[in-house]
């Protein structure tokens, strides 16, 4: 018998507290996966935001830090800038990072920090109760948008990867999606290859995944994939919106 | 014959890998409930199984192992 597939060593045998069908599952899978195949448990060190990932620490076997609401990337600045040899992941959501951190990723990615920001968008804060976040898209309904988000009070989505993508400190930053498993397999390969530019020793690698949050949307995992793929995707295009140059 | 195994007591009933899985008659839900009170998902009828590992894929919980007979 041949293995095609098994779970990562590099994940503890920790019950996951995420919802069923949550992405962050998938995400934190395909990051144990890729650690194991390029053989950096020893060398990684994850940075965890507040929100449903808080509890992740517990299910990787590698070094991980839980960083202040919103100031991961500021963790990470320190950690890196001062184990320089070491695989510095930054793990945050979209409440996390858009709303309370956004000062200390736009500065991240200005100062040109050389780690890797994952970033969880399900355009909601899902470990609270499905609140509207910065993220949430025009006319969604949520817990304190019960009548769908309008422009005239809260304003406008915020797309993350086209702004940090925009920053002369960013070395490549790329959108992907985990609604379907051809998305899934390309959100992997993206991880990977900002894994590479950071121990290439490169800018800020950023890769914005859009995932589910079945529970915090109200509908089926299976519905909110669909759902995605129907709606989110028009708001947040999949893509590369900074790729180093030939021979960078 | 190919090998799907699944760590029910950690299914969360999410239902990806029977909706993505691409022969229909492989996953399935079990009709009784697991410790935390999901009915997981089981495979039967592994003769149709081609072992491509896409219900390993999409599976948010990394419960499920795939062996490929060779």
């Amino acid at each position: 018998m041949k293995t095609v597939y098994e779970r990562p060593k590099v994940l503890t045998d920790e019950y996951m507290k995420y919802c069923g069908g949550c992405g962050h599952g998938i995400i934190n899978k395909l990051i144990a996966e890729i650690i194991e195949e390029e053989n950096l448990a020893e060398k990684a060190i994850m940075i965890w935001p507040i929100g449903c990932s808080v509890y992740a620490d517990r299910y990787f076997n590698v070094d991980s830090v839980c960083a202040l609401h919103g100031r991961a990337p500021a963790t990470g600045t320190g950690i890196k800038r001062a184990l320089e040899d070491n695989l510095v992941v930054v793990y945050q959501g979209d409440g996390d990072m858009v709303s309370e951190g956004m000062a200390e990723i736009m500065h991240a990615g200005i100062r040109g920090e050389k780690f890797t920001v994952v970033f969880v968008n399900n355009a909601i804060y899902g470990m609270t109760g499905g609140q509207m976040a910065p993220t949430t898209l025009m006319e969604q309904k949520t817990s304190t948008s019960p009548q769908g988000r309008s422009a005239d009070n809260a304003g406008f989505p915020v797309n993350m990867a086209e702004i940090i993508g925009s920053l002369h400190g960013c070395h490549y930053s790329e959108r992907v999606a985990v609604n379907s498993p051809a998305n899934i397999r390309k959100t992997k390969e993206a991880i990977r290859k900002a894994f590479k530019y950071q121990l290439d020793g490169k800018g800020l690698s950023f890769v914005e995944i859009v995932s589910p949050c079945p529970t915090g949307w109200g509908v089926s995992p299976v519905k909110a994939l669909d759902w995605i793929g129907e709606t989110v995707l028009n708001q947040y295009p999949l893509g590369v919106f900074k790729a180093p140059k030939e021979g960078e | 014959m190919n090998r799907v195994t699944i760590n029910e007591e950690i299914c969360k009933e999410c239902e990806y890998c029977i909706t993505f899985c691409p022969k229909k008659t492989i996953l399935k839900k079990k009709d009784t409930l697991n410790k935390k009170g999901y009915y997981p998902a089981i495979a039967e009828n592994l003769e149709d199984c081609i072992a491509c590992g896409i219900c390993a894929t999409v599976c948010p919980e990394a419960a499920i192992k795939v062996e490929k007979d060779v």
